[in-house]
């Protein structure tokens, strides 16, 4: 080993700036804060919900109703759904190769498979809320 | 870490990504359309009430949350090391708590609903 090693000069802080991988890297792994963000606000219902009473859960529904509460909720939709969701299906493959006999399945068919039960999962729980009838 | 230990925290960190890919959309979707006042029918009291006594009701939302906390902190342990945080242990501690927290709460409201 030479006596004076070449280190790359790399921040340890804004590394994943420099090139348009790391920076779609980054934008999928921080939407953990936003599993971590409604993991919560669910368990904030269920808590208000263990109460046992329909007025506080009336009163719980109404706190939630406001301009600044749709707007959060309508960007995480949609970067949840870009960096999380679709890149998880689109790793899927990668991550959980499917063997079938000699040969192994499709990446795309894998894809489409995650985007199916995706749809009906969603159906299914629209349903289940009675938003479709 | 392991492989056996790493087998089992790589498994229920898929599990918990798994589960926020298909159905956080459709949760986040929820929480929307209360925010815009159209609460769908089965979030009033009585009928999201009895989906949450029900067993099947009480075991989905346990495992959904608690795979997807666990999820969460494994990915946000890491984040913390791509943003220059080089404290692994007290991260880790840190985030892993917070889920565990997250996990009893989820237990206990469930167990008294």
């Amino acid at each position: 080993m030479s006596r004076r090693p070449y280190i790359r000069p790399v921040s340890n802080t804004t590394w994943y700036m420099q090139n348009s991988r790391y920076r779609r890297y980054i934008l999928r792994e921080v939407t953990c804060l936003l599993v971590g963000f409604y993991c919560f606000l669910t368990i904030w219902a269920l808590a208000v919900l263990a109460a046992g009473s329909p007025d506080r859960w009336a009163e719980f529904l109404r706190s939630q109703q406001n301009p600044v509460m749709v707007g959060v909720h309508a960007v995480a939709l949609i970067y949840f759904l870009i960096y999380m969701t679709f890149d998880w299906f689109k790793l899927a493959p990668k991550a959980m190769p499917v063997q079938l006999g000699e040969k192994k399945a499709s990446d795309r068919s894998i894809v489409v498979a995650h985007y199916v039960v995706w749809a009906l999962l969603t159906a299914f729980v629209a349903w289940l809320v009675g938003v479709i009838p | 870490m392991s492989i056996a230990k790493k087998a089992v925290v790589w498994g229920l960190f898929a599990a918990g990504g798994t589960l926020s890919a298909f159905l956080f959309p459709a949760l986040i979707g929820l929480f929307l359309l209360v925010a815009i006042g159209a609460v769908p029918p089965g979030l009033e009291f009585d009928r999201i009430y009895a989906f949450a006594s029900h067993w099947v009701g009480k075991s989905v939302l346990f495992l959904v949350i608690s795979l997807s906390l666990w999820h969460a902190a494994h990915r946000l342990r890491v984040v913390f090391h791509d943003f220059g945080v080089r404290k692994d242990k007290a991260v880790a501690n840190a985030v892993y708590l917070v889920a565990a927290v997250g996990t009893v709460l989820t237990a206990f409201y469930l167990y008294r609903i």
